[in-house]
């Protein structure tokens, strides 16, 4: 068996799962965002009283950090006294950031677990070696009432990546580099593991990135196998006992793809489809309005780090703004002790609270008709950040910035000698 | 549950998103008479205006990507579209509106050949899905006998009450 398939099989208390097989899942924690009262409705409309363990349950205020209007207020207002009612302690307010960098800080993610919530981009927990997957708000109100959740097993497709990754190249380049090459919905019901000695090269910042973004090729979860870079991270973190699963020899993946790194150069996905993916040197010199660094996929300290390489003592294109979000607090209060804020904010960056901010379309950075974006978030599909005609290109947090700087898409390497 | 569904059909490309089915901004109503008002705004804003209950929505490849808001499937469901089939889904769309009781059909093919506005008649048991307009006949694959059970309750909501509630 895959380790995939031995944390499921752990999970529904069976020796043994097949691919196809549907399956009863223990869930070890749910999490809820704030986009999602409907999940609170389900629990209500389904009968549900009592949380059947309110330790397993997290509810994140992150899309929403915080409100912009009454009914966005109201929303959280009603999570905040649901986690109060039901004995929730893992209420994460409006200042903690996005859901999975502060599952990652707090040491709340670890190798073996199942971990569901209300979010596409739960699949970024395969770099802990976790089985982490999304569901819609309905699915979640069954987890809080059963404490489990039926899921398919999933054949699993392995990535290998080889080589040596190039200077100014990174795993966003990477994985679109993946999602260019094998569709948008390649992986649709299917888990994606990623091996090879590129991994080592990547820390886990870039692991997260890296599962991250296997959302955008339809994945169900992702996988990195743990090893002594994972275990550094979480050594003085995590607090819950794990185990680490790990795949028999001679396992047979569905389909197995080999991705050499070391010509890679920069890449972006292009509008309007995270699978329409070029060199960035494909669209050097196209005008960008806005250039967005941050959320679960590039808001990160090595993301924020990066744009400083790239920036400091420097200052943006007065015709681009330059938006940034820090993933979480504490990505934020270590981007402070660093003095990356105010290396970025001299440099005018725009830094807004620790969420999701425009990633989803809703507020801290929206687009206007006929503008364009260059973003490290992961998405550019029709009307994402703001008007249906804005245009958004997806690209590493180094192209990102170096947009920023010069006012147009420009391929990133020249700055990071 | 009805086994036979009949409407006229409305028909998209590859990789429709969520936030096409249902744009980011409205993300905050959750009165599904509210939600039901931006209906596949992002892609065809005359969707809503246009379709009658029982109407049938028709893709390509990969309908339903993107995010996890189960706002898609609830805007679709008090539409009340009467089944959706596309070569294939998003999973976490498909989850979503099978959970409400939509029936979803992985249909390979039929996107690029039903037009908007042919009839379409689909039979859930035998999977047998007919262009009625043109006569044209297609086979999707057969639903679990789980989601068959879920979409006979009616949705999962109902099932679960019955086992679960408290």
């Amino acid at each position: 068996m895959h380790a995939i398939e031995k944390i499921l099989a752990k999970a529904a208390g069976k020796k043994t799962v097949t691919t196809g097989e549907i399956i009863n899942c223990k869930v070890d924690l749910a999490g809820i965002n704030d986009l999602y009262l409907q999940t609170v409705r389900s629990f209500f409309e389904m009968g549900g009283k009592k949380v059947n363990d309110p330790k397993k349950i997290v509810m994140f205020l992150d899309h929403y950090a915080p409100a912009s209007t009454i009914t966005q207020a109201d929303n959280q207002k009603q999570f905040r006294e649901f986690c109060w009612d039901q004995g929730i302690d893992l209420l994460m307010d409006v200042d903690q950031g996005v859901c999975h960098q502060i599952l990652a800080d707090k040491g709340l993610v670890y190798p073996g677990m199942v971990l569901v919530i209300t979010d596409s981009h739960t699949t970024t927990h395969g770099a802990f070696g976790a089985f982490g997957t999304g569901v819609g708000g309905t699915d979640l109100a069954i987890i809080m009432m059963t404490g489990q959740l039926w899921f398919r097993v999933p054949d699993i497709i392995r990535i290998n990546l080889e080589g040596k990754l190039p200077k100014g190249v990174y795993a966003k380049d990477i994985i679109l580099k993946a999602i260019g090459t094998l569709g948008a919905d390649y992986g649709v019901y299917r888990a994606v593991e990623f091996t090879g000695p590129v991994l080592k090269e990547l820390s886990v910042s870039e692991r997260m990135a890296l599962c991250n973004m296997t959302t955008e090729m339809g994945a169900k979860t992702a996988y990195i196998q743990p090893d002594e870079i994972t275990l550094a991270y979480l050594k003085d973190k995590v607090k819950h006992d794990y185990e680490i699963f790990t795949t028999d020899p001679g396992y047979q993946y569905s389909a197995e793809h080999t991705f050499d790194v070391t010509n890679l150069k920069p890449q972006l996905a292009a509008p309007h489809s995270v699978d329409n993916v070029h060199d960035v040197a494909a669209y050097e010199g196209k005008p960008v309005n806005q250039a967005f660094l941050g959320t679960c996929t590039g808001g990160r300290l090595d993301d924020i780090a990066v744009a400083v390489r790239i920036l400091k003592g420097k200052h943006i294109n007065p015709r681009t703004r330059f938006i940034v979000v820090p993933a979480s607090k504490g990505v934020f209060l270590e981007a402070m002790n660093k003095g990356y804020v105010q290396a970025l904010v001299e440099a005018g960056a725009t830094f807004v609270t620790p969420g999701c901010a425009a990633c989803l379309g809703t507020h801290q950075g929206m687009l206007a008709n006929g503008e364009t974006c260059i973003t490290a978030s992961s998405r550019n599909f029709p009307g994402r950040m703001g008007h249906n005609q804005a245009e958004i290109f997806v690209a590493s947090p180094a192209s990102v910035a170096a947009a920023a700087l010069e006012g147009k898409i420009v391929d990133p390497t020249k700055y990071l000698d | 549950m009805n086994n036979t569904i009949k409407g006229k059909a409305f028909v998209y490309g590859d990789n429709i998103s969520t936030d096409q089915i249902y744009p980011g901004q409205y993300l905050d109503l959750t009165d599904p008479e509210l939600v039901v008002q931006h209906a596949l705004q992002g892609v065809d804003p005359s969707f809503i205006k246009e379709a009658k209950p029982g109407d049938i929505v028709v893709a390509t490849a990969n309908f339903g990507c993107g995010s996890s808001r189960e706002h898609a499937a609830t805007t679709l469901k008090t539409a009340g579209v009467g089944a959706i089939l596309a070569d294939s889904f998003g999973r976490i769309f498909y989850r979503n509106a099978i959970n409400l009781g939509i029936p979803l059909l992985i249909c390979p093919g039929i996107g690029k050949v039903v037009k908007r506005g042919d009839t379409v008649s689909v039979d859930l048991t035998s999977g047998k899905v007919t262009d009625e307009t043109t006569g044209a006949t297609f086979q999707a694959q057969p639903l679990s006998d789980y989601v068959m059970d879920i979409l006979k309750n009616g949705g999962i909501k109902p099932m679960i009450k019955k086992e679960y509630g408290q």
